[in-house]
């Protein structure tokens, strides 16, 4: 469904990405692992339109985004959970999920989503009426993907969710995500915890220096010694 | 001498109300773009004309004419959005402001050049035959035009408050002001709130000079003490906070006006740029701003 071909991308004359390919097919979950620096976010970027590569396509369902507004992307059914969850801290969780069900199509079935929210995390309708700002860190989490959720996305994609996580909190969020995957939502994850996220997942993609160093099912990657070295340290 | 005190913060609050509204006008294309645009003074002194060209010209009450004003004001901020800003909105948050701050300078200065060449330098005011009318409590007078003024600016600013709390368009606006690249992820056109907000902040700019040229006077030069007023406001509520800002500008007024009880008139600007500096040092987040988290 998602389709990356040749991504070259920069931060003004600074080349983040070389030459990135990868692809995600409906109904997986898919991780995108690497170090810090490695380009796993501008990749995320680049798939939501906040950053247009300079060369490459990217394709969601035969359709090419490369020149689609970040905000229209939305509407094709990517929906993403940014690092550190970015939620609107000032809004109330009610209002930060309505803000994620912001496109008419979304709006339309806000009622309904929402109650599919709330059933994966019914800790955010106990909090409904409190900003987002007075959350614990893990609930913040849960509100973003929440969050996106609310668009009814074809594909969510996630930024570190396990960042800033208790060791315990990590944990339960890896079994909400695969969750989440089992109720139809095709998931691409970045990750630094590698471990976890080739835990969870069934195909990951290595980057390194923004390029693809390594690819196949998780089971593979975690046979080959090179990324045990790197990643697991073990 | 209670009497006295008691009277200026009467037309403190009344005057507060005004300083109120020009800042939360300024509060809102600030927050929601980034924009300084010190040309805010300037808009409200053009509201303040288009207010008196309509008593003028066509004896139209200032009051019934306010839809009026509030529609030149919105044409004229569409039209400045296109021409000078629409190119700021893709710079960074630092370069937005360095060179909305420089079209904003140029633009007041062609802006204070039509309104001399059209209207001179003469003070002007809206004079009505209502204007004198005053009621009293006590030995405490209260004038009834700048009360409507006062009630006006008030409506206006809860008006906003209940679109941003309320409506689709409004939680859009806030969720730009925290984090616009978050908002655009949701689907929100950032561009579009860019260009609703900075409309809005200019009639709002309109609205503030109508009520100021019935109740005081105007004159060409009038903006960029108002833009100050407006700026010393914002940050004293609270950049982002736009009730805040109202009772920010009514604080001020307050202050301004007990001050000249106890020390000469001439130096009610310092008093509020002291207050300003003192808002600075010991609550840089406004009086009613929340801390960054």
């Amino acid at each position: 469904m998602l389709k990356l071909t040749n991504i070259n991308a920069f931060y003004a004359d600074l080349q983040a990405l070389w030459g990135v390919s990868l692809e995600v097919n409906e109904g997986e979950l898919v991780a995108l692992v690497g170090s810090n620096g490695a380009g796993k976010t501008t990749t995320m970027r680049v798939i939501t339109g906040l950053l247009k590569p300079k060369s490459g396509t990217v394709e969601f369902y035969g359709k090419t985004l490369n020149k689609i507004p970040a905000h229209k992307i939305v509407e094709e059914g990517i929906s993403l959970v940014p690092e550190g969850g970015r939620v609107f801290t000032k809004m109330t969780v009610l209002e930060n999920l309505e803000m994620g069900a912001y496109t008419s199509q979304a709006r339309k079935e806000k009622d309904k989503t929402m109650k599919f929210v709330f059933s994966i995390f019914p800790r955010l309708e106990e909090r409904k009426t409190q900003r987002a700002g007075n959350l614990s860190g893990g609930e913040r989490q849960m509100l973003a993907i929440g969050r996106a959720l609310m668009s009814k996305p074809r594909l969510l994609m996630l930024d570190e969710p396990s960042f800033g996580l208790a060791p315990i909190m990590v944990q339960n969020m890896f079994s909400m995500i695969g969750e989440i995957n089992k109720q139809g939502v095709t998931i691409f994850l970045v990750e630094q915890n590698v471990r976890a996220a080739l835990d969870l997942a069934s195909r990951a993609y290595v980057l390194e220096n923004g390029r693809i160093a390594g690819q196949g099912s998780t089971e593979a990657l975690l046979s080959f010694d090179e990324i045990r070295d790197a990643y697991l340290g073990c | 001498m209670l009497d006295m005190v008691t009277q200026n913060i009467v037309f403190g609050i009344l005057i507060g109300a005004l300083y109120g509204l020009a800042a939360v006008g300024l509060s809102l294309v600030f927050g929601v773009t980034k924009f300084l645009n010190v040309a805010h003074g300037e808009l409200i002194m053009l509201g303040g004309y288009v207010c008196f060209w309509l008593f003028k010209l066509l004896k139209l009450d200032p009051f019934v004419s306010l839809p009026v004003t509030i529609g030149a004001l919105l044409i004229l901020g569409l039209v400045i959005y296109k021409l000078l800003f629409v190119r700021m909105v893709k710079l960074t948050e630092e370069v937005k402001i360095k060179n909305t701050m420089l079209i904003g300078f140029g633009l007041s200065l062609i802006l204070q050049n039509i309104a001399l060449k059209l209207w001179t330098a003469d003070d002007r005011g809206v004079t009505t035959d209502y204007s004198g009318m005053v009621f009293t409590i006590g030995d405490i007078r209260f004038p009834v035009i700048r009360i409507a003024s006062l009630l006006i600016a008030f409506i206006v600013v809860v008006i906003l408050q209940l679109v941003l709390k309320r409506t689709y368009i409004g939680k859009a606006i806030r969720a730009t002001v925290e984090d616009w690249e978050s908002a655009s992820l949701m689907g929100v056109d950032v561009s579009r709130v860019y260009l609703y907000s900075f409309v809005v902040g200019v009639a709002m700019a309109g609205i503030a000079g109508t009520l100021i040229s019935v109740s005081y006077s105007i004159e060409p030069s009038m903006g960029m003490g108002w833009t100050l007023k407006a700026l010393i406001v914002m940050v004293l509520g609270g950049v982002g906070s736009f009730l805040g800002s109202f009772v920010g500008g009514i604080v001020l007024g307050v202050t301004e006006s007990i001050s000249t009880v106890f020390i000469p008139g001439s130096y009610r600007q310092v008093v509020g740029l002291l207050l300003f500096l003192l808002v600075l040092i010991f609550r840089p987040q406004g009086l009613f701003g929340q801390k960054e988290r």
